[in-house]
């Protein structure tokens, strides 16, 4: 099998799986679901730094640095943030624990 | 390539799978983004430990990771819930501008001996990332009003935007025939131009549906990048993003009884998705907090309606408490959640789970839809467009088609209001002159304070 029918493979099988996994999401975590895509696609860093940690060329160098600072804010805020809002949707009931205090 | 790294970058692809998986369900997302979040950063530290690659400027790598990260922790750390949907596009745009920056460094590093098929994916990853860049930077300009939130359109836009579209396709054609750096930054530069022409004519409302098609963007220029430097990681995460992104995108716009094609370009058909955007001056009965509480406690059942104004005036603890309240006198009350009530689709389930409203009282537009009819009174907080019959009645509105909480069947309408300004989609809602309807003007936390009281006293 050839090199580029190799990758034509992987695309096409990943977007199916893609479109499976949450094809039965509920519109409640619909926000959650975005940003936790959102966060997945952060994972350009790592070319950021393939890219960067091969170049001999200063201004390719500074580019990048900034394409790996910008990677960096959207995997790891995109994490962060996805978590934060997950956080809510799992804290159970902790009013009636607290009862005597109203 | 070693062996040992395509089997790292195969587990991590794997972990990208079932964190979508897991995203998609209630019980299991909060660890679902874990294992992604898991994924990320061992699929990133495989440079460093790969000793063939030679990788040059770790320090200042580093430095730079280190940067991105402080700024990106305090940045969701901070965000408040209510601007969630504006932060999730700031960090889907630098991803996007980041991808770009990226295929522009390859395209410079090793441009030369590539193929047609690689240069081409070079060029979409340049233009679509810059497209998803300047399209995500003014998303977050709307939605934090630094502009106006309703559509921008001047006369020449589709001309100008058709122009800076085929300008990046022969572009495009003229890179892959010689890889010339200059064809490259030009490219991105008309990304930048398309992307701002894309998201500038959409209105507010639509805009959390623009923000989930950026990110399917984005998703797909990882994935065009990952081939361009032939790493599997990148294009199995980017193409899951960019499908289940997509996918995500028709589910939201359907929600809204919307198409996506509507949403983008509607408002350059003419000026029919223009709401008037002004204060009405018409008749309507408003009464104060002592009269409402009333109303509440002759009600055997209450149905709330909250929206983003409920949201921004930081009063879901207020209301919870009302609601605690009227529970225990034995009233049965629940919220109706619209799929698009607050700013994004599920957003506002993420801020009523912020002040601990139990999951069980949160009821789906679908299922609550039939029980309005049986409803003493609807309590509207904040909410406006996801009420108007407009929706149903009015063929023009920009809402039309959009599936509403059926509000005008209860007995009586109670809206909370800070004013008699539209909702966010900028027209004008027929329930509010309604004869059942009383209107209760006043901040949201104030109001809501006020007649929490009044209800005790009784």
């Amino acid at each position: 099998m050839s090199e580029p029918i190799v990758w034509l493979t992987i695309f096409i099988l990943s977007v199916f799986v893609g479109i499976e996994v949450i094809s039965k999401v509920s519109s409640t975590l619909h926000t959650p679901l975005m940003s936790g895509a959102n966060a997945i696609h952060g994972i350009i860093l790592l070319g950021a730094i393939l890219v960067t940690g091969g170049t001999e060329n200063n201004v390719a160098l500074v580019v990048g640095l900034i394409a790996i600072v910008l990677a960096a804010i959207n995997m790891v805020g995109g994490f962060v943030v996805t978590d934060r809002m997950l956080q809510m949707f799992t804290r159970k009931k902790p009013a009636p624990k607290k009862d005597g205090s109203a | 390539m070693p062996t040992w790294i395509q089997l790292v970058f195969l587990v991590c692809g794997v972990c990208f799978i079932l964190a979508l998986k897991g995203l998609s369900g209630p019980k299991t997302a909060r660890n679902g983004n874990l294992l992604g979040a898991a994924a990320a950063v061992v699929a990133c530290a495989v440079p460093f430990f790969w000793t063939e690659l030679d990788l040059q400027h770790v320090p200042l790598i580093l430095a730079a990771i280190a940067v991105g990260t402080v700024i990106g922790v305090f940045g969701a750390q901070k965000v408040q819930m209510t601007q969630m949907p504006q932060m999730v596009a700031l960090f889907n745009g630098v991803g996007g501008g980041a991808a770009a920056l990226v295929a522009l460094l390859e395209l410079q590093e090793h441009g030369d001996s590539f193929d047609w098929f690689p240069l081409a994916a070079t060029a979409f990853t340049i233009v679509v990332g810059a497209v998803s860049f300047a399209g995500s930077v003014v998303t977050f300009a709307k939605l934090q009003e630094l502009m106006t939130s309703r559509p921008v359109v001047f006369p020449g836009l589709p001309v100008a935007f058709g122009g800076s579209f085929l300008a990046a396709v022969v572009l495009s054609v003229l890179l892959v025939d010689d890889q010339q750096m200059w064809v490259g930054i030009v490219l991105g530069l008309l990304g930048l131009v398309i992307g701002l022409l894309l998201v500038l004519p959409v209105g507010g409302a639509d805009v959390p549906i623009v923000i989930s098609l950026l990110n399917a963007f984005t998703g797909l220029t990882v994935a065009a990048g990952g081939y361009v430097l032939s790493n599997t990681v990148l294009l199995i995460a980017g193409t899951l993003v960019g499908a289940s992104g997509t996918f995500l995108t028709l589910l939201m716009a359907n929600a809204m009884g919307r198409s996506v094609a509507n949403i983008l370009f509607g408002a350059l058909k003419g000026g029919s998705t223009l709401g008037g955007g002004e204060a009405s001056d018409r008749p309507v009965r408003s009464a104060g907090p002592e009269d409402v509480a009333i109303l509440l406690g002759y009600a055997e059942r209450v149905i709330i309606v909250p929206g983003y104004g409920l949201a921004v005036a930081q009063a879901q603890h207020t209301l919870r408490e009302l609601v605690d309240v009227l529970i225990e006198r034995g009233t049965k009350v629940d919220y109706a959640i619209h799929p698009v009530a607050g700013r994004m689709p599920g957003h506002m389930n993420v801020l009523l789970a912020e002040a601990q409203v139990p999951y069980e009282q949160l009821i789906e537009m679908d299922e609550i839809n039939g029980d309005f009819k049986n409803a003493d009174v609807v309590l509207v907080v904040g909410a406006n467009d996801v009420v108007n019959p407009a929706a149903k009645t009015s063929p023009g509105a920009p809402i039309y088609g959009m599936p509403i909480l059926n509000a005008d069947e209860a007995k009586q309408v109670i809206f909370m209001k800070r004013s008699m300004r539209p909702g966010f989609a900028g027209i004008e809602n027929e329930l509010l002159f309604d004869p059942k309807t009383t209107l209760l003007f006043g901040d949201a936390k104030d109001s809501l304070g006020k007649l929490l009281n009044a209800v005790k006293a009784q």
